[in-house]
């Protein structure tokens, strides 16, 4: 299953609620979700350490226009909006965490 | 101009960029009180302080990148700008990592700072 998570994970918890209830899939991170894995950010331990379950990607344009494209932590990756295509077609069924 | 009466504005800025449109609306409205020569402060906190990061690149999402426009604030007689020291530091953000110079405050002091002003507003 695809997850998508859009509000940022100190100011809502719409990323710890995707982290604790999802299972094994992809985690897509766009919008202000992306600070998430910006490297020091105290959100990016959770998503380290979901992912050793969930794959997680980062929309590329969102994260070039929050200037953290260069500082993301290890293991995620970057997509652009073909990706997310990609990603969604890819996936049975997704949920958005609002 | 007439002579008026100077308040203290402070606007707290505790959004993030470009998820939602607060911080650019702050920003019009700082511009417009700096023209009535108030005094205005600009403190951010919490994902406020993403406005002020280096090296924004809006070209993806066709957004317009008003970053620059915190730099010109100075032209405006807009140089009190404030940080929150915790907020940084739970983003892993420095003072360097700013596009602009700040003060950096802890959330006490920013607090005593809030307390000494006439008007608060908040985005």
């Amino acid at each position: 299953m695809l997850h998508i998570v859009n509000k940022s994970p100190l100011e809502r918890p719409s990323l710890d609620a995707c982290l604790r209830i999802a299972g094994p899939g992809t985690v897509l991170l766009i919008e202000d979700a992306v600070y998430a894995a910006a490297r020091g950010s105290a959100a990016a331990p959770r998503l380290a350490e979901a992912m050793q379950r969930l794959k997680v990607c980062v929309l590329l344009p969102d994260a070039e226009a929050r200037a953290i494209a260069d500082r993301l932590i290890d293991g995620v990756t970057t997509v652009d909006y073909a990706g997310f295509v990609d990603l969604v077609a890819g996936h049975p069924n997704c949920q958005s965490w609002l | 101009m007439t002579e008026g009466i100077a308040k203290k504005f402070m606007f707290v800025n505790r959004s993030a960029p470009y998820g939602t449109v607060y911080a650019l609306e702050s920003l019009e409205v700082v511009l417009i009180s700096a023209a009535f020569d108030q005094d205005v402060s600009l403190v951010f906190v919490d994902d406020g302080v993403w406005q002020l990061k280096k090296g924004q690149q809006t070209k993806g999402i066709e957004t317009k990148n008003f970053s620059p426009t915190y730099r010109a604030l100075e032209g405006y007689d807009v140089e009190k700008l404030y940080v929150e020291r915790e907020s940084l530091e739970a983003r892993g953000l420095d003072e360097g990592d700013l596009l602009v110079d700040v003060t950096v405050l802890s959330s006490g002091e920013l607090g005593r700072l809030m307390d000494e002003q006439d008007v608060v507003l908040s985005f």
